[in-house]
């Protein structure tokens, strides 16, 4: 078994480990480091329930090996809360009742942030295209859009 | 799912990793953007017992023009692509590609030299490219050697790239004065692979004739395919809904689409033939100085 020693930056906090070459970043999030807000849904690139920011950049963890990330900044949902106050989008997604089951929200919360970090106004149409990588198999979106509306009106 | 067990390599150039492509020999897998080779991995439908991973290298990311050509870095992702001013205004055909691949998640990681090395004829570069006329540069123990793009495609995944060969840069003609282009997928649903897709390219004399056209086919065959038929009916003749109907029906005729889950050939063949109409007529519009 290849092993490697990496640092991983999650959160604001280094994280080393020495782990196997092969291990995806969501199971190095989730399991090495017990940060189970990041969920794995397909596992096979489709669904973004896995989505966490790569060093500014929204992408599937689950198609990401934890090793390209070594030396690298990673932010997941957990660490969108700051001083236990709520990231505007956890928020709209609370007020605007953008989850039922709740499984594809942190993915959702990650693309839409990486969203209006580009973009602070998005209109509804580009915000349907940011969240396009993510699928959502209970409210069908509406919801959801208004969710990132709310957090972009806030910010 | 875990993929199997492999050993690591992160060269940080391409003379590194040639030549560790040439002392690992036929174990060794190049990972570029890994959209698709770590899905194939973690179904084991691949298994390299070394993985090679160019995203260390710099210098392989930039889009930019010089000496008549518009030259793309194997590295550079497909989001990169999306949102560049330059694509977008001068190559919009490029932009159409970028821009209906996968999903914006999978463009952050996904490039277009992976895109391309990795010989799917699902993938929408691929058409695209026969219609731009592209050509590849391939990088070796040799040095580095321009391979046309119709050379480039051999069967399902496989490639003219050596096993011991990178692909470092896409080259692309600068379109010539009177050209559009454009590339029109169809899918079932975004980030879905092509039912069918097409790029055209045309190009119109002083007088509103087509000079030259080329027109690429996704997901319809072994390889990517030219639609050398279509392209000669419309070479010299002036681009009327007629002529561009037969060139669709030429088109459709040289697809090579095997049933499936997303459609019958039959069905796929009559979506080449609508797709080539319409990707004609934008590529026309285009050429008109239109959007």
């Amino acid at each position: 078994m290849a092993q490697q020693n990496i640092t991983i930056k999650v959160n604001g906090t280094d994280q080393a480990a020495e782990i196997e070459q092969r291990l995806l970043l969501v199971h190095f999030i989730r399991e090495n480091l017990a940060l189970t807000g990041t969920h794995i849904g397909c596992d096979t690139t489709h669904c973004g329930a896995c989505t966490l920011i790569l060093d500014g950049k929204a992408v599937k963890s689950c198609t990401v090996f934890a090793v390209q990330a070594d030396g690298k900044e990673v932010l997941t949902i957990e660490g969108m809360t700051t001083n236990g106050e709520l990231h505007p989008l956890q928020e709209g997604f609370m007020e605007e009742h953008g989850l039922q089951c709740g499984f594809c929200t942190p993915g959702m919360i990650m693309s839409s942030y990486a969203l209006l970090q580009e973009n602070k106004n998005p209109t509804e149409a580009e915000i349907r295209w940011g969240i396009s990588g993510n699928l959502c198999r209970c409210t069908g979106y509406v919801n959801i859009v208004k969710a990132v509306q709310y957090a972009a009106q806030k910010a | 799912m875990i993929p199997g067990s492999f050993d690591y390599h992160s060269p940080s150039t391409v003379e590194e990793a040639v030549a560790l492509l040439t002392s690992l020999g036929e174990d060794a897998k190049v990972l570029s953007g890994g959209q698709s080779l770590i899905p194939m991995m973690k179904l084991r439908l691949a298994e390299p017992a070394q993985l090679i991973d160019i995203n260390g290298i710099a210098g392989l990311e930039y889009i930019r023009e010089a000496d008549g050509y518009l030259t793309i870095g194997a590295l550079t992702r497909e989001a990169d692509l999306d949102k560049s001013e330059l694509i977008q205004q001068k190559y919009p055909i490029l932009h159409d590609t970028a821009h209906v691949i996968a999903d914006p998640l999978v463009r952050n990681r996904a490039t277009i030299g992976g895109n391309l090395a990795h010989g799917d004829p699902a993938n929408d570069h691929p058409a695209t490219m026969l219609a731009v006329r592209a050509e590849v540069v391939a990088t070796g123990p040799n040095g580095a050697r321009n391979i046309a793009i119709d050379d480039f495609f051999l069967g399902p995944l496989t490639t003219a790239l050596a096993p011991n060969e990178i692909l470092t840069e896409v080259r692309i003609p600068v379109p010539a004065q009177g050209s559009g282009g454009a590339y029109v997928k169809l899918e079932r649903k975004v980030g879905d692979f092509a039912i069918a897709g097409v790029a055209a390219v045309v190009t119109l004399d002083g007088n509103g004739n087509c000079s030259a056209a080329s027109i690429g086919l996704t997901n319809v065959g072994p390889t990517p395919i030219r639609a050398g038929a279509a392209e000669e009916a419309l070479t010299g003749n002036a681009l009327s809904t007629d002529a561009i109907a037969e060139a669709g029906r030429l088109a459709g005729e040289a697809s090579q689409p095997t049933s499936d889950h997303r459609g019958s050939a039959e069905y796929k063949r009559a979506m080449v033939q609508e797709l080539t109409i319409r990707a004609l007529t934008k590529a026309k519009v285009r050429a008109e100085g239109g959007q």
